[in-house]
C-alpha cells in the first residue's frame, strides 16, 4: 500500500514538471516551425537561437496584471481556466513510458483518459459565457458544439483498437505489439488511426478546426477576455491535452515503448514528438474549416466510418477467435 | 451511384491535403527570407527617398546653391519650407558714396545681397516626400537624402535647418574622407 | 445575453442604437470593428445575429474619413497628387494615374509615348502588388498562416523594383501632369524582367498550396452569390463584377492610354461566388505579368515628361471633366471641375470600394458569420479609399 502510494506521488510530481516543461519546449517548437515554414527564423534573439523566449513569455505572463471585466461573473470566470488546466495532470497517470514504467496501474486507463478529457468542454463553456462578452459566448457555444460532436469518433475509433487487444489497459495494449512497425497496431487499424487524428484535432481545438478561438473572426473566442495568467493556464492545457491525444495514439497505433535498439521511454518520447510535429505542421498548413463544415464531416463521415470499422473489427476478431480454436 | 463517385471524389480531394504539406514541408527546410536587420545591412537603400537636403555649390561646398526664390514653399503642398532670405549688408562708408554717386547719374545700383539663404527651414513631420520641390527649383539646390536611419525623441527633432545640415555634414565628410557613403553599420 | 430588447441597459452608441430599434427580440447584436483582426482598415459593421446566422449587417463609414475632395479644394492641380498616392494604398499609381488623366484631358496635353508605357509598366506592377496582398490578408481571414508571408515574399520584390523610379515603397506619388517624374533606368528594366520568370513559377505553388486545397475550396465555393443584376444596380465593377460573369473592364470599355496596343484577357468568371472572384483575380495576376513583358518590348526611347509641363503654379483651364482607369478593385474614377482659378474648384473621387461594400449588406444576408468574414474578404475593400 505505501509504495503504491509513493509510485502515484512521484509519478505526479514528474507529471506536474514535465507539463510545465513541455509547455514551454512546445512554445517555441510552435515559433521555431511556424517561422521556418514561413521562410523567417521565428524567434532568436533571448537566449540562443530563441531558446529563452517561453521562459520571456512565461515571465510576462505571469507578472500581467489579473483583469476581469465588469458583469462577469468572478467565480466562473477563475474557476474555467483552473478547471481546464487540473485534468490534464491526471490524464498522465496511466501512460506506459517503458516497459511497467507507468504511475497508475489501471485495468481502465483508457476510460479514465476519455472520461477526465471530457471535462476540458466545460471549462472552455465556462470561460466564454461567464465573460460577459459576446465574442467569448460565440466561442464558447461553438466549442461545445464541436468537443460534443468530436468525443464521439474518438471513442468508436479507439474501441475498435480495444477489440483487437482485448482489454483497455494500456500497458496490455502496448504489450501486444511487437517491436517493429509492421507489428504494430497502425498496420490492422489504418482507418482508425486516421479517424482518431482528426477527431483528437477537433477535441484539442487545433488548426484546422480552432474555431473557438478563431482569431480573424471572433477576436479570439472564449478566452478574448483572459490575459495573464489566465490565459496561460488555458494555452498550457490545449498543449498539454495536444500531448496527451499524441501519447495515447503512439500508445494504441504505433507500438508506445517498442522499438529495435533504443530504450523504450526514449521511443515513445520520439514517436510522440513525431506526432506533435505533425500537428503543427497541421495548424500552419491549413486555412479553417468552417462551423458547419466541421460538424457535418464528424456527423457525416467520421461518425459512420467509426462505426463500419467498429463492425469489420469485431466481425474479424471473432471469426479470428474461432479459426483459431478450431 | 451518385453518391459514391462523390465519395470517390471527396477521397480523392483530400490528396490536395497533402500536396499542401508537401509545399510547407519544402519550405521549412528552404533558406530564410529575412535580413537580421541592424546586425545584417539591408541592399535596397540606393533608391530611398529621405528626407530632403540642400546641395552644395561646386567651388563651396558649405554654401549651398540656393538662390532663395522661393519657389519651393510655394509649390510644397504640405508647407513645410520656409526660406529665410538674407539681409542686404550694411554698406561701407566708400560704397554708400558710390552708390549715391550711381543713383545720381540714373545707374542702376547693384544688389549686394547675397544669394543663399540664411535660414532654410524644413518641417520634417508635415513633408509627403512628393519631390514637386525638388523638381521645381531653377538651381537644382534640392536633392533627397538616403538617410533611413531618421529618428529621433521629440518632434523637434525633426524640425530641420537645412543651411545648418549641410554644413554640418560637410564637415563631416571632410573629417573622414576615407568614410564610404553606404550605411551598412557592423554592430 | 439576450437584453438586446431593454435598450436602457446598453450602452451603444448613436449606430448601434438605431440598429438595435428594428432589431428582432432575442437577437444578437455584434459590432465587427472597427478594430478588427480581419483587417481591412477601419471598417465597422454592425451585425445582427440569430445564433450563428447574420441576420442583418450595417456597415458604418466614416472612420477613416481624410477629406481629400476638401483638400483639392485648397490646392493647386500639381500640389495635389501626392494627396492620390494616399487615397488608396494598395494601387496607388491607379489612383495617380486617374488624376493626372483627368487634368491632362481637361488641359488637353498631350503626353510622350515613352511616358506613357513606363506608366502602364509602373501600374501593371502596382497592380500585382495589390492582388499578392489581397491574397495574403484574405487567407489570413480564412485561418490560413503561411501565404501571406510567401506573398509578401513576392510583393518585397514588387516594391523594390518600384523603389527605383518613384523613391517610395507604398504611398506613390510618381506621375505628374504631363508624364512621369522619372525615367525607368536600366537597373529597374533589368529588375523587372527577371521578375516576371520568377512570379510566373510561383503561381503553381500558390495553386497547389492555396487554390487546390480542399478546406478553402469548401469555405469560398458556393460562398457569397451575386447575381450580375445586383452588381449593376450597386454599381460594383472590378473582379468582383467580373467574378459575376459581367465583362467590363475599363481598359477595355473606354480605352485609355496605350492599351488598346496591348494584347491581354479580361477574365471573369461564370461561377457567382467567391470563388470566381478569387479566380478572376489570380488569372489577372498572370495577365499583368502579360502585359509588363509587351510593354518592355514596345517602350520607345523619348523624353518622359512633356517640355512645357505645368509648374506648381499652373491653373487649370476651366472646364469640367471625368477619367476613369481600371484599378485593382474597380473602376477609379476622378472628376475635376475647374473655374480657371489657382485651386481646383471641385475633385470628385469616385472609390471602387464603396460600391463593393454596399454590396455587402444584401449578399451577407442569412449567412453564417465564418462566411460573411469571407464574403467580405472575397470584394477586396481598402477602407481608406472608401472613406477617403
Amino acid at each position: 500500500m505505501p509504495a503504491e502510494f509513493i509510485r502515484i506521488l512521484i509519478g505526479l510530481v514528474a507529471v506536474a514538471a514535465s507539463v510545465g516543461l513541455i509547455g514551454l519546449v512546445m512554445v517555441w517548437v510552435e515559433r521555431k516551425v511556424a517561422g521556418h515554414v514561413q521562410r523567417r527564423p521565428g524567434p532568436y534573439e533571448v537566449g540562443p537561437n530563441g531558446l529563452l523566449q517561453p521562459l520571456a513569455d512565461a515571465l510576462k505572463l505571469v507578472g500581467k496584471q489579473l483583469f476581469m471585466p465588469d458583469g462577469a461573473d468572478p467565480i466562473l470566470f477563475w474557476l474555467a481556466p483552473v478547471l481546464s488546466f487540473l485534468p490534464v495532470l491526471l490524464l498522465f497517470l496511466p501512460l506506459p513510458l517503458g516497459d511497467g514504467l507507468f504511475t497508475m496501474d489501471v485495468n481502465l486507463g483508457l476510460l479514465l483518459i476519455l472520461a477526465f478529457s471530457g471535462l476540458s468542454v466545460l471549462s472552455l463553456l465556462l470561460g466564454g459565457w461567464a465573460s460577459n462578452n459576446k465574442y467569448g459566448l460565440l466561442g464558447a457555444a461553438r466549442a461545445v458544439a464541436q468537443s460534443v460532436a468530436y468525443e464521439i469518433p474518438l471513442l468508436l475509433s479507439v474501441l475498435a483498437v480495444a477489440f483487437v487487444s482485448g482489454s483497455l489497459d494500456l500497458a496490455t495494449m502496448v504489450k501486444e505489439q511487437g517491436t517493429w512497425p509492421w507489428n504494430w497496431n497502425i498496420m490492422t487499424q489504418p482507418l482508425a488511426f486516421l479517424i482518431y487524428i482528426v477527431s483528437a484535432l477537433g477535441e484539442t481545438n487545433r488548426a484546422p478546426f480552432d474555431l473557438p478561438e478563431a482569431e480573424s473572426e471572433l477576436t479570439a473566442g472564449f478566452h478574448t477576455e483572459y490575459s495573464g495568467m489566465g490565459f496561460g493556464l488555458f494555452f498550457l492545457a490545449e498543449y498539454a491535452n495536444m500531448v496527451v491525444v499524441c501519447s495515447v495514439a503512439t500508445v494504441l497505433f504505433l507500438g508506445g515503448w517498442h522499438g529495435p535498439v533504443l530504450p523504450g521511454p526514449v521511443w515513445f518520447v520520439l514517436k510522440v514528438s513525431l506526432l506533435m510535429l505533425l500537428l503543427v505542421f497541421f495548424r500552419w498548413t491549413y486555412p479553417r474549416v468552417r462551423f458547419d463544415q466541421l460538424l457535418n464531416i464528424n456527423w457525416k463521415w467520421l461518425l459512420p466510418l467509426s462505426v463500419a470499422n467498429l463492425l469489420f473489427t469485431a466481425f474479424f476478431v471473432k471469426l479470428a477467435q474461432y479459426t483459431i480454436v478450431r | 451511384m451518385n453518391a459514391i463517385k462523390e465519395a470517390f471524389k471527396t477521397v480523392s480531394d483530400l490528396w490536395s491535403l497533402m500536396v499542401g504539406l508537401k509545399v510547407t514541408g519544402k519550405y521549412f527546410l528552404e533558406p530564410q527570407r529575412t535580413v537580421r536587420y541592424p546586425w545584417k545591412a539591408l541592399d535596397n537603400t540606393d533608391t530611398y527617398k529621405g528626407h530632403l537636403e540642400l546641395v552644395g555649390g561646386v567651388k563651396d561646398p558649405f554654401k549651398p546653391r540656393c538662390i532663395s526664390c522661393g519657389m519651393c514653399a510655394l509649390a510644397c503642398p504640405s508647407n513645410c519650407l520656409t526660406v529665410v532670405k538674407r539681409k542686404a549688408p550694411k554698406p561701407t562708408p566708400e560704397e554708400e558714396k558710390a552708390m549715391a554717386e550711381a543713383k545720381a547719374n540714373g545707374e542702376k545700383v547693384k544688389d549686394k545681397t547675397p544669394k543663399d539663404p540664411e535660414q532654410f527651414i524644413y518641417d520634417y513631420t508635415l513633408c509627403s516626400l512628393c519631390g514637386t520641390c525638388m523638381e521645381n527649383c531653377p538651381a537644382g539646390a534640392l536633392k533627397f537624402s538616403k538617410n533611413i536611419y531618421m529618428a529621433g525623441y521629440s518632434r523637434n527633432d525633426f524640425l530641420f535647418d537645412l543651411v545648418v545640415k549641410l554644413r554640418e555634414s560637410e564637415a563631416s565628410a571632410e573629417q573622414e574622407p576615407a568614410a564610404p557613403a553606404a550605411e551598412s553599420s557592423e554592430a | 445575453m439576450t437584453r438586446n430588447a431593454n435598450m436602457e441597459h446598453l450602452a451603444g452608441d448613436f449606430y448601434t442604437n438605431n440598429f438595435a430599434k428594428t432589431a428582432k427580440e432575442g437577437s444578437l447584436i455584434l459590432n465587427l470593428g472597427p478594430q478588427h483582426p480581419s483587417t481591412h482598415g477601419v471598417l465597422r459593421v454592425i451585425v445582427e445575429m440569430d445564433g450563428e446566422y447574420v441576420m442583418r449587417a450595417e456597415p458604418v463609414l466614416g472612420y477613416l474619413h481624410r477629406m481629400h475632395e476638401k483638400m483639392a479644394e485648397v490646392k493647386t492641380a500639381a500640389q495635389f497628387i501626392p494627396n492620390m498616392g494616399r487615397v488608396d494604398y494598395g494601387h496607388a499609381l491607379a489612383w495617380n494615374w486617374a488624376f493626372v488623366g483627368a487634368a491632362e484631358k481637361l488641359a488637353g496635353i498631350e503626353v510622350p509615348e515613352r511616358a506613357e508605357y513606363v506608366r502602364t509598366i509602373t501600374c501593371e506592377c502596382n497592380r500585382i502588388a495589390s492582388h499578392l496582398l489581397w491574397w495574403g490578408a484574405y487567407l489570413l481571414d480564412l485561418g490560413a498562416f503561411t501565404p501571406i508571408m510567401y506573398a509578401f515574399d513576392d510583393r518585397e520584390k514588387l516594391l523594390d523594383i518600384l523603389q527605383v523610379p518613384t523613391g517610395s515603397r507604398l504611398t506613390y506619388s510618381y506621375f505628374r501632369i504631363g508624364g512621369v517624374a522619372q525615367d525607368l533606368n536600366e537597373d529597374c528594366l533589368g529588375r523587372i524582367r527577371k521578375f516576371i520568370p520568377w512570379m510566373r513559377s510561383r503561381l503553381p505553388m500558390y495553386k497547389d498550396l492555396v487554390s487546390d486545397n480542399i478546406i478553402l475550396r469548401k469555405r469560398i465555393e458556393g460562398v457569397g452569390v451575386i447575381e450580375p443584376d445586383l452588381c449593376r444596380s450597386f454599381g460594383a465593377t472590378g473582379p468582383v463584377a467580373r467574378g459575376s460573369g459581367i465583362n467590363y473592364d475599363v481598359r477595355r470599355a473606354e480605352p485609355y492610354s496605350i492599351y488598346p496596343k496591348i494584347d491581354f484577357e479580361v477574365p471573369t468568371s461564370e461561377l457567382m461566388d467567391a470563388r470566381g472572384r478569387y479566380d478572376v483575380r489570380m488569372i489577372e495576376i498572370e495577365q499583368s505579368l502579360r502585359i509588363i513583358e509587351q510593354c518592355l518590348e514596345l517602350m520607345p526611347e523619348g523624353d518622359v515628361l512633356v517640355k512645357g509641363a505645368p509648374k506648381p503654379s499652373w491653373k487649370v483651364p476651366k472646364g469640367e471633366t471625368y477619367f476613369a482607369v481600371e484599378g485593382g478593385r474597380g473602376k477609379i474614377g476622378v472628376y475635376l471641375a475647374s473655374d480657371g482659378g489657382k485651386n481646383l474648384y471641385r475633385t470628385k473621387l469616385r472609390a471602387p470600394g464603396y460600391c463593393n461594400l454596399s454590396l455587402f449588406a444584401e449578399v451577407s444576408r442569412g449567412t453564417i458569420l465564418a462566411d460573411a468574414v469571407a464574403i467580405l474578404g472575397s470584394l477586396d475593400l481598402i477602407i481608406p479609399e472608401i472613406d477617403r
